[in-house]
């Protein structure tokens, strides 16, 4: 039996080590662990609650956006202070376009270089001038011996499938990539004054007071946008797909699925968000079910807290001690959250597999259409998988990116109709308590806020990567990542890109992971959850 | 203007291929002439500066303590774009963020750059002092900071985590996380050290050290915090566009108001910056998209030391700044200089009153030289 420690995995956010053990070329047993301590709740007890939303949006520089609009709706919660059309459109926009942008560098910038062999790149012979250009300016940069980002990686690995042709294509648009990216965040901008760190939806709604002039600017840009995905990134995701079907079969993990909803709905119900709530269970796919707060439990036996039983973040005990490293005991900052028991996996699979068993059709309408298209015609469940996680992302950020344009559209006839409000004035209550739960690019965000004497009493969150890189559980069960790992074949225990490939597949945000209270205390957490 | 300042064809057209057109690459060379002081004629001859570096000097980028807003930031720079800056200005030997390789290779990498040296050492976020708290190959982050150092020419703190520990440094520190230059001081390391403060950094300001790192063969001059001149010598209360505003007495009171709407100062809605230094308003975010107050945004004062203690109560107003009087008493930009000026110390000292009545908030080590 081998034992392959990865550390660090590169190309996600964050500090994150993968241990496995490997048993006649197999992956046998897992261990995630988040390797980086912050501690954002001790830091936010005691300031004036409206700082939150700007402070919280430091525990991840990738998915700021969520986790700023995540905080500022515990506070529409907590102080009676529902954002009014305008404000819930245009916080839809800016999210939308950090979806957009975080999709596209996921998929090109961090995840790509999994299935893509820079090098074998140079050996096409590419007919258009476009891609010959590109090719020799790859070979000047190989040539100088200065690789860069590209040093040393897996290159001519077997695992490798793609022809010279693909590769190359694929490194010409990992550039182009790089552009687009950085105009999907730009759209953002318009409205929230810079990303990261937006600066315009406090609790309450949102403080830009949207122009034609900015309804131009950014219908002219969501188009661009729109066009891009439709010409690139989704053609490049159905050519590079086929080289790996394999990997439709490969990191499917515990198959439970769990999705607070984004894009908040006129409505304001959770269901009836553009991408809704519910889970998803293994145990009944595709029945969907209520997502409901009150039934996460957070366990800490194999995480660097003092021994306690799973609670509820409403009274959750927190109490760290780091021990060092030790698999069958404590091996990692982050907790254990179960729901209902269940380790959940979040992300783009989780809903659109909840949008698509809800009946949401234009999500049913893509899938089946990209489903066709690889040949797995009704058969859903081959997205339960490494490649299905990676082509529900380029999916949802064509979604996202149409409905952009439509949000655009309805701010307009709003403005027509002469409703301008964007935000809702509010005083903060002596004592109020309220939760935000939304979802960031890589899965499900959960935000708690306790107030007390105008100032904020505790403060919670539950992250995405809390949920998928979680570690074993006071059950002995393994965190979503973990199990998914179970069963990877690995053809060079040296060179483990096939583990990568599972690791990548998640989009692990581990700067978001570990959160937690002080280190020298042990204050008892109480929330409402609702 | 001598041949060897024409840039040639073949760079531009490299670049154009890429989609930067060949009036915006010499936009670009311009902005950083007139930032550097030059004056246009000097333009090609940056152009040429940067295609003939014979070999494109090595960056080891280090991430500890932070989000990775800063490597976000980065990538969204523009002219020079990200390709451009990886491709063909620095050679980005290390940055876990976006390097293809994992694990062991990784190491691997690392070693070889700091038997190398010779490099640019960019760090990004703070360092945790506090054992286990923050580690990487299971090495604690102030181990590889010490060993990366020395070998290192010249250190660039990028963004408020890597100037003073930034946002998971504030009060109370749970893991008691330093900025760069209070590392340095406690490890005895005596480097050239610049700090980029802000949160997220700004990438033309860190793309701009760089370059001015490569035309002019020295770091830029700095202030007393150890940040640029060129980009932290200027108030953004003094550049903003909304100023006029200010001084005529006309204010947002509301968000979502009839006055923001036509863009009156965010004074009172608790904006920080009278008492903060950047070039924000006019470099601005984004490929020049917008700022936080120009969006309608309070500035949060991220510029500045300590910023998430020092400006705590983001939307209340500054305290002991005089407002002119809503009858349109416009007082002059020296008199408001040196209302702002005194302000600055009455600011501080009312923080500090607060903060020992509430027992937090007190400032930590953020390694300036004040």
């Amino acid at each position: 039996m081998a034992r392959i420690t990865i550390d660090p995995i590169t190309r996600i956010e964050g500090h994150l080590k993968i241990d496995v053990e490997i048993e006649g070329g197999q992956v046998k047993d897992a261990w995630s662990t988040g390797t980086l301590f912050r501690g954002f709740e001790i830091i936010l007890q005691n300031r004036d609650p409206r700082d939150a939303w700007h402070i919280v949006q430091r525990i991840c520089g990738v998915c700021p956006v969520s986790h700023g609009h995540a905080s500022s709706m515990s506070m529409d919660d907590a102080f009676k202070a529902q954002p009014p059309s305008n404000g819930r459109i245009i916080r839809n926009m800016i999210e939308g376009g950090q979806f957009v942008h975080s999709h596209i560098l996921w998929f090109y910038h961090l995840n790509a270089l999994d299935y893509v062999d820079v090098v074998s790149a140079l050996k096409a012979d590419p007919k258009e001038p476009s891609l010959k250009k590109v090719q020799a300016k790859l070979k000047a940069f190989v040539d100088s011996g200065q690789l860069g980002p590209f040093a040393n990686a897996y290159w001519g690995h077997p695992a490798y499938k793609l022809p010279p042709e693909v590769n190359l294509l694929a490194v010409a648009h990992y550039l182009e990539a790089l552009e687009m990216q950085a105009k999907a965040a730009q759209i953002c901008a318009l409205f929230a004054g810079r990303e990261p760190m937006i600066m315009t939806s406090p609790p309450g709604g949102v403080t830009h007071v949207p122009t034609v002039d900015d309804m131009k600017n950014y219908l002219y840009r969501v188009n661009e946008l729109r066009t891009w995905i439709d010409n690139v990134f989704i053609p490049d995701t159905l050519a590079i797909a086929p080289y790996y079907i394999d990997y439709a079969g490969i990191g499917k993990g515990h198959g439970n699925y769990l999705s607070w909803g984004v894009f908040e709905d006129e409505s304001y119900d959770p269901k009836k968000r553009f991408l809704p709530r519910g889970t998803l269970l293994a145990s009944d796919f595709p029945k969907v079910h209520d997502a409901k707060a009150e039934d996460i439990l957070e366990h800490v036996s194999h995480g660097w807290y003092k021994d306690g039983k799973p609670l509820n973040p409403t009274v959750g005990v927190t109490d760290p001690e780091y021990t060092g490293y030790n698999p069958d005991k404590k091996y990692t900052w982050a907790k254990a959250p179960r729901l209902d028991n269940k380790p959940m996996e979040v992300g783009a699979l989780s809903r659109m597999l909840v949008a698509y068993a809800s009946g949401d059709p234009a999500v049913q309408k893509i899938t089946n259409g990209a489903l066709s298209a690889l040949g797995q015609a009704g058969k859903p469940q081959v997205l339960m998988s490494v490649l299905g996680r990676i082509a529900t992302r380029a999916l949802e950020c064509k979604l996202v990116a149409d409905q952009m344009y439509q949000w655009g559209l309805d701010l307009i006839d709003n403005l027509k109709t002469g409703k301008t409000a964007v935000y809702t004035d509010y005083q903060i209550p002596d004592k109020a308590q309220g939760a935000g739960l939304w979802e960031a690019p890589r899965g499900a965000l959960g935000h708690w806020i306790d107030v007390e004497g105008k100032k904020i009493k505790n403060y919670q969150a539950i992250v995405p990567s809390t949920w998928n890189c979680s570690p074993r559980d006071d059950n002995g069960v393994r965190g979503p990542l973990e199990e998914a790992l179970i069963g990877t074949k690995v053809a060079n225990a040296e060179k483990p890109l096939e583990v990568l490939r599972v690791v990548h597949s998640f989009d692990p945000c581990l700067a978001c992971t570990v959160h937690v209270i002080h280190p020298d205390s042990n204050r008892i957490m109480q929330f409402k959850v609702s | 203007m001598g041949k060897k300042d024409e840039v040639s064809n073949q760079f531009l057209d490299a670049l154009e291929f890429r989609g930067v057109k060949r009036r915006d690459f010499l936009k670009y060379c311009g902005a950083t002439a007139a930032i550097l002081g030059l004056s246009e004629l000097h333009i090609p001859k940056i152009a040429s500066a940067l295609e003939k570096a014979s070999k494109r000097p090595p960056v080891v980028w280090l991430n500890f303590a932070a989000d990775t807003g800063c490597t976000e930031a980065f990538i969204k720079a523009t002219y020079p774009g990200p390709a451009e800056v990886l491709l063909d200005i620095v050679s980005l030997d290390y940055n876990e963020t976006i390097q293809a390789a994992n694990g062991k290779q990784v190491d691997e990498i690392l070693e070889a750059s700091k038997n190398a040296g010779g490099y640019i050492l960019i760090i990004e976020g703070g360092i945790p002092t506090k054992k286990g708290h923050g580690m990487i190959g299971g090495k604690e982050m102030i181990d590889i900071f010490k060993e990366m150092a020395g070998p290192a020419v010249a250190i660039l703190a990028v963004g408020s985590c890597a100037t003073d520990g930034g946002v998971p440094a504030g009060n109370p520190n749970p893991s008691q996380i330093i900025g760069t230059g209070a590392a340095m001081k406690k490890l005895g390391i005596n480097k050239p050290l610049v700090n980029l403060d802000l949160c997220p950094v700004n990438p033309q300001y860190l793309v701009g050290v760089i370059v001015n790192y490569l035309l002019l063969g020295k770091l830029p001059e700095l202030d007393s915090l150890g940040r640029p001149v060129m980009y932290y010598g200027q108030n953004i209360h003094d550049n903003c566009e909304r100023r006029a505003h200010f001084d005529a007495g006309r204010f947002v009171e509301k968000f979502g108001s009839k006055e923001e709407g036509l863009q009156y100062c965010l004074y009172k809605m608790g904006c920080k910056g009278p008492l903060t230094n950047s070039l924000c308003p006019k470099i601005q975010y984004n490929n020049r998209t917008s700022w936080c107050v120009k969006a309608g945004g309070p500035c949060i004062g991220c510029a500045e030391r300590n910023w998430v203690d020092k400006f705590a109560g983001f939307y209340q107003p500054l305290p002991g700044i005089k407002i002119p009087g809503l009858g349109g008493v416009e007082i002059g930009a020296d008199t408001l200089g040196a209302v702002a000026a005194a302000a600055t110390v009455a600011g501080v000292a009312i923080h500090a009153a607060g903060t020992k009545a509430a027992g937090r908030f007190k400032g930590h080590d953020d390694g300036g030289d004040k």
